[in-house]
């Protein structure tokens, strides 16, 4: 029988015998712990088989999990009353993989979620177009689609940090805005061809048909007339409301706020309308108090999600996990340092690494109980390196809001917990 | 799924082409002028768009007061929700209030964003004439019209906002520049 003290004893001998972990020590620690479970247990103890419930019409996370979104209104002001929430956030420091489920998506709407019966929905293209055309639902799923695994990311992701970390934020307050899902649809180059778009039109307007009628201009440029669909498939069945039933703009790559939601209407133009969204909002203000605008692609990023904001942990073996992505492609590499960025590790990537998409990173660790900071880096395919905070702030100032992609250090005291820091 | 679509399809799958335009037709159908103005309202910065009628800030005052007051406050500050007037000479400093007349680049944005968006519960309920005083009482607050001044098609896009050379855009999506090379 193993007794607390022995386990006790196994982790003051880690720092010293820590060259060795990976090779042997590993096998001894985590044996240690499994011999304690034996001890304190029994298989006899394991609840007895026997019919389970009916088989129902779709299935329901168990009822020991518990995973939800936070809906939240501006940076500082968490847990408020629907009502007053203007996005919703994906609670990664429970999740594994590289999908976010469905339901736990990320949400960012501007005037609530619309109630939209597809069979009176509809999509108007129109502008400088030979034929201003009109289509459903229906005809958009006629038509050739593509399947792609893409993330999408509010700009607002990481706007918590701009100023100040407060201590008791989770993964899920940092970076809750952004989401991986697989997504179908019909490629924006068929439609443009549909409608025999005018070779001297540039420009786009994507409009939704929600309350507030988000629009943004999306400049034609070749990648973009590449990889941009009107999606209404979402991990293989139709959208969610709150992601843009019956259709929505997919900008692998872009801004969460030009994947315009409850798509109604595409047309196009010469220049950019210069909407509420790219103007008032979503427009980054520097240092000087200019502000950049038109920063359409979203960043290198990455985040530690395990072991990250609130969490304890314990001495000894301990496996860091996280998300890694970038508009401009494919992720590289990433990078943790267990010792407040003084030296990197390079962490395994879970293949295949897809372009526009989270991959999940992981490493081995063994904590020696020292307080310390870990925080990760990535790099994407074009060498795009996801900056420190201090010169991404030197670069943005404090009060961009949008657009914040800095490395994301967690503190970690004696006691094994878990907090938010600047760096 | 008919039959020439099938072989449509098939078509478009080998020969990697997404466009037969003598089919395009069999997508969707033709929209008539008629419909395309309903639902035509995004207006430029150079004006196209905005609908004939033209409203003050006279006038604005009160429709302000009985549809937009409620969440944006009396004198569009104190609101429950965004800010409307104020914040001049503040986007430099430490605590930035960005607000219509501190940030916004153009006039033709707010009629449009008014006219698409507000008042909240009940968007495109305000006539061109009462979106058009809403506007012009907005800009009043700001000191950007007179507080007897009106705004028309005409007359909103010619009003240089106090923000208007305060954005820097992003090099590779500069619309001054894009597309323009080839
Ligand atoms: C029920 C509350 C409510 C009412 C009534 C209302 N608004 Fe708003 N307004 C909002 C909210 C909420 C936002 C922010 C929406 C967002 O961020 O997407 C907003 C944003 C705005 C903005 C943009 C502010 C900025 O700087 O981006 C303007 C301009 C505006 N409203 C004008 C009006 C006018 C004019 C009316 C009356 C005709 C009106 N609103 C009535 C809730 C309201």
């Amino acid at each position: 029988m193993t007794s607390k003290t022995q386990i006790e004893s196994l982790q003051r001998a880690v720092p010293v015998s820590r060259r060795g972990f990976i090779g042997g020590l590993s096998v001894g620690i985590l044996g240690a712990a499994a011999a304690e479970a034996a001890g304190t247990e029994s298989l006899g103890d394991v609840p007895d088989r026997g019919p389970g419930a009916d088989l129902g019409a779709h299935s329901e996370r168990s009822r020991f999990v518990k995973l939800d979104r936070i809906p939240e209104a501006t940076p500082g002001k968490r847990n408020v009353e629907p009502s007053d929430a203007i996005n919703s956030k994906t609670p990664h420091q429970k999740l594994v993989g590289n999908i976010t489920p469905t339901d736990l998506h990320y949400e960012r709407s501007h005037s609530g979620v619309p109630d939209i019966d597809p069979a009176q929905h509809r999509l108007l293209i129109h502008g400088l177009v030979e034929k201003p055309l009109v289509f459903s639902v229906e005809d958009l799923k006629r038509m050739p689609s593509v399947t792609r695994v893409v993330f999408i990311e509010c700009t607002g992701n990481g706007w918590e940090n701009w100023k100040k970390a407060d201590p008791d934020l989770t993964v899920q307050n940092t970076h809750g805005l952004v989401s991986t899902n697989e997504w179908t649809g019909v490629p924006l180059r068929f439609l443009i061809d549909l409608v025999a778009k005018d070779k001297g039109s540039n420009w786009m307007l994507a409009e939704g048909g929600d309350g507030a009628g988000v629009d943004r201009s999306i400049p034609l440029t070749e990648e973009i007339v590449n990889e941009a669909f009107v999606a209404y498939g979402q991990n293989g069945e139709p959208l969610r409301p709150a992601h843009g039933f019956p259709m929505r703009l997919v900008m692998p790559g872009f801004e969460g706020n030009l994947n315009i939601k409850w798509l109604r209407r595409l047309k196009f133009g010469t220049a950019p309308w210069m909407t509420r969204w790219e103007t008032a909002r979503y427009t980054q203000l520097l240092a000087n108090g200019k502000a950049r605008q038109f920063q359409l692609r979203m960043e290198t990023n990455s985040v530690i999600t395990q072991p990250s904001g609130m969490m304890q942990i314990q001495p000894g073996y301990n496996r860091i996990s996280g998300l890694a992505w970038s508009g401009h492609g494919k992720i590289a590499k990433v990078e943790i340092s267990t010792d407040g960025a003084r030296t990197w590790k390079q962490a395994q990537l879970s293949l295949p690494v897809l372009s526009k998409a989270q991959v999940r990173f992981q490493m081995d660790w063994v904590w020696d109980g020292k307080p310390t900071r870990i925080v990760s880096r990535s790099t994407d395919e074009q060498g795009n390196v996801q900056p420190d905070r201090q010169s991404f702030i030197a670069a943005m100032g404090t009060n961009a809001l949008f657009h914040y992609n800095a490395q994301q250090t967690w503190s970690i005291d004696e006691a094994g917990r878990v907090r938010n820091v600047l760096a | 799924m008919s039959s020439r679509n099938k072989l449509f399809l098939a078509g478009i799958l080998t020969a990697g082409m997404l466009s037969a335009p003598a089919l395009a037709f069999d997508f969707g159908r033709p929209a008539t002028p008629d419909e395309i103005k309903l639902w035509d309202i995004d207006v430029s910065p150079d004006g196209k768009g905005l609908p004939d009628g033209s409203g003050t800030a006279a006038q604005g005052k009160q429709i302000f007061a009985d549809n937009c007051a409620v969440c944006h406050g009396d004198n569009g500050q104190g609101g429950i929700k965004d800010r409307l007037a104020g914040g001049q000479g503040t986007l430099a400093s430490n605590m930035p209030v960005k607000t219509v007349g501190s940030f916004w680049p153009y006039a033709t944005t707010l009629y449009d964003y008014i006219h698409r968006a507000m008042p909240y519960p009940t968007p495109g309920s305000l006539s061109a004439g009462e979106t058009y005083a809403v506007t012009a009482y907005i800009l009043s607050l700001n000191g950007i019209v007179p507080a007897d001044g009106k705004v028309d098609k005409a007359s909103l896009p010619k009003i240089r906002m106090p923000n208007r050379d305060g954005f820097i855009p992003e090099p590779e999506f500069d619309p001054a520049k894009l597309f323009r090379k080839k």
